[in-house]
């Protein structure tokens, strides 16, 4: 406590995991500093390069919050890319489907209708939890492969649009989000997603049904004899956290794409775990673990293009985040090495 | 069944086999494995890149099995020294060994799709398993090997009572970091195996993310085998049957391959949630802090 400045572990993680990676380029034997200063440069550099961080980010803030959500009552909804892509999919149909309604009005009703196949989605697994006891670590994983194949099914066959790329055909003008930041890809769903972390900030915080998740996750038994009634709040928060990950697949069809693409995602689902988690699992901190991590996914392709450094470093640097941040005491271990070093 | 097909399900069932029983001794000790597809594929990398180096398939999977030792080790000491989350520890495995793979994999061949093929193992004939490699046998005798280890011997006992009840197993003299770490290196090392049998016993090359969820089929078949040694090999035996038929029908173009390839994970889910009833693991997913 004698140290004045206090830097969140989260911040270490990240250094530590940063200086890794260099360490990997060295040993790979690329020059480290130039990778890195281009994937800077490529993620901040201009106007371009930081409207497409940002683009990155929207899809991970929505389902690192979504992750965080069901992490808060105790459950680990590890299936967010499921949720994201059956309402990324749902998005997609009511857009393309949907006739005569204008612009905001069928946009708005597409992002929820997807949001709502989201917390669908996540309803399964929930059941299965509350009632059957299916571990759902396992059940919303599985579930996650289900979606990727189905909607990957659907766009290949009964929904595909003429041509050779796997895809449906472009939703109506009046579902998309428009674009914020022309000519890069920033749409309205950014926006959206920064209003979701404070609208989840304020759940938490300030509304009884937040509050009861969070005692739920907190202490189970405890919640149990106070009469909350654990099942039935783990239950919305499940759902609740679908729904959130739906608005986010929505969002990123109906902001960027504007049809389903097969395989569009390249696993937002799945880095959310992680943002939520360097977000210190907070709704305001996933806001800048996901520019971080958007940071990584569009500066890690300039980077290639510039430096020939593989796209898949920041994978590397990701992963590495992520271990760290699991094992906060690690981290501790290690500064307490350093800080014993310097003494002697 | 024709021979051929219990061939293939034999053969298929092989790399699920490892993962269950791997993520099998690691739960045993309190370890949820949820890297176990980022384990097979590192090691399915290195047994590759050490056979493409030297040219000797043994030495590959040496390579590959030291790398399955290296990640026990890693998530030992995340999760039992530092007390670090299960889960989050195994999701990074999962992305670093896609991640480190693929990079490596375009450093040394130029493409993070595929590597060039090398030298496999040989197969060896066996009446009624007709042609596997020896993976297939490994897998077999490892089961009853385990089988017997875990509930005949002082050592299983005492691995499952670290993970059952860590208190009771500590006041009893068992040293339980120590049996922990055993557990998951060791369970690390076997998955390790399934990912050796991909790349140097079935395709000869590394394909990028070529284990395909194999690893979270494991998970699941140790699940249905409830935690035991032989009911994984079962349950294996099943999901490998899936696997060979998904192949059949995709070779004779009856159903799209997306419906074929999500039948597995239908299958398990409703295997967690209907057939087997409430599935409770043999320990809690818990680090273990001494008083």
């Amino acid at each position: 406590m004698k140290r004045g400045l206090r830097l969140p572990l989260e911040v270490f993680a990240v250094g530590l995991a940063f200086l890794f990676g260099m360490l990997v380029l060295l040993v790979a034997g690329y020059p480290p500093l130039q990778a890195l200063f281009a994937l800077f440069r490529g993620a901040f550099g201009t106007r371009n390069a930081l409207g497409q961080t940002l683009t990155q980010a929207t899809p991970i803030l929505f389902t690192s919050l979504a992750f965080l959500l069901g992490f808060r009552s105790g459950i680990f909804n590890i299936g967010v890319e499921g949720q994201f892509l059956v309402g990324a999919f749902v998005a997609a149909l009511s857009g393309i489907f949907i006739r005569g309604l204008s612009f905001p009005v069928h946009a708005l009703l597409a992002l929820f209708l997807g949001g709502l196949g989201g917390a669908i989605y996540a309803l399964f697994p929930a059941l299965l939890k509350v009632y059957l006891g299916a571990h759902e670590v396992i059940t919303t994983m599985m579930l996650s492969y289900v979606a990727l194949y189905l909607t990957s099914y659907f766009v290949n066959y009964p929904l595909k649009a003429p041509g050779w790329v796997a895809q449906t055909e472009l939703v109506a003008s009046s579902a998309r989000l428009p674009r914020i930041l022309p000519p890069t890809q920033l749409s309205l769903a950014f926006p959206i997603a920064i209003g979701f972390a404070f609208l989840v900030f304020w759940f938490l915080e300030r509304t009884v049904p937040g509050f009861s998740i969070k005692a739920v996750g907190m202490n189970p038994e405890a919640s149990e004899s106070r009469g909350i009634p654990v099942r039935k709040y783990q239950v919305l928060a499940f759902v609740l956290s679908g729904f959130i990950a739906g608005i986010g697949g929505g969002g990123e069809i109906l902001g960027v794409h504007g049809r389903f693409v097969d395989g569009f995602s390249p696993g937002y689902g799945w880095d959310g775990i992680a943002v939520s988690l360097v977000g210190r699992l907070h709704p305001l901190g996933c806001i800048f673990a996901s520019v971080l991590f958007g940071m990584l996914r569009a500066g890690g392709m300039v980077m290639t293009r510039v430096t020939k450094v593989p796209l898949d470093l920041s994978l590397i640097i990701q992963a590495l985040v992520i271990l760290f941040v699991a094992a906060p005491f690690f981290i501790r271990y290690l500064g307490g090495l350093l800080r014993r070093r310097r003494m002697l | 069944m024709s021979l051929s097909l219990f061939q293939a399900m034999v053969r298929m069932a092989t790399p699920i086999l490892f993962a269950a029983l791997g993520g099998c001794l690691c739960e045993r000790v309190g370890v949820i494995n949820i890297g176990l597809e980022g384990i097979m594929l590192t090691a399915a990398f290195f047994g590759v890149l050490v056979t493409y180096v030297t040219g000797v398939p043994l030495l590959g999977f040496l390579g590959g099995l030291a790398s399955g030792v290296a990640w026990g080790y890693v998530i030992a000491l995340l999760t039992v020294r530092f007390y670090g989350n299960q889960i989050v520890v195994g999701t990074g495995v999962n992305v670093f060994g896609l991640g480190l793979s693929a990079f490596l994999s375009q450093k040394i061949w130029g493409s993070r799709g595929a590597s060039e093929a090398v030298q496999g193992f040989e197969s060896i004939w066996v009446p009624y398993l007709g042609e596997q490699t020896f993976f297939v046998y490994l897998g077999f005798i490892l089961v009853f090997a385990l089988q017997f280890f875990l509930f005949v011997t002082p050592w299983g006992l005492r691995l499952r009572a670290v993970g059952e009840n860590p208190q009771a197993a500590d006041t009893a003299g068992i040293n339980v970091f120590r049996y922990k770490t055993l557990g998951v290196v060791v369970g690390s090392a076997i998955a390790s195996l399934g990912g050796l049998f991909l790349s140097l016993g079935h395709l000869r090359f590394f394909a990028w993310g070529m284990t395909s969820g194999r690893g979270f089929i494991g998970l699941a078949a140790m699940i249905f085998g409830k935690w035991t040694p032989v009911g994984c090999l079962l349950a294996s035996l099943l999901f490998g049957l899936a696997d060979a038929l998904q192949m059949r029908l995709q070779a004779l173009g009856i159903l799209p391959s997306q419906v074929i390839l999500l039948i597995p994970y239908l299958v398990t889910i409703l295997v967690l949630s209907g057939f087997v009833g409430r599935a409770t693991p043999p320990a809690r997913y818990e680090p273990y802090k001494k008083e």
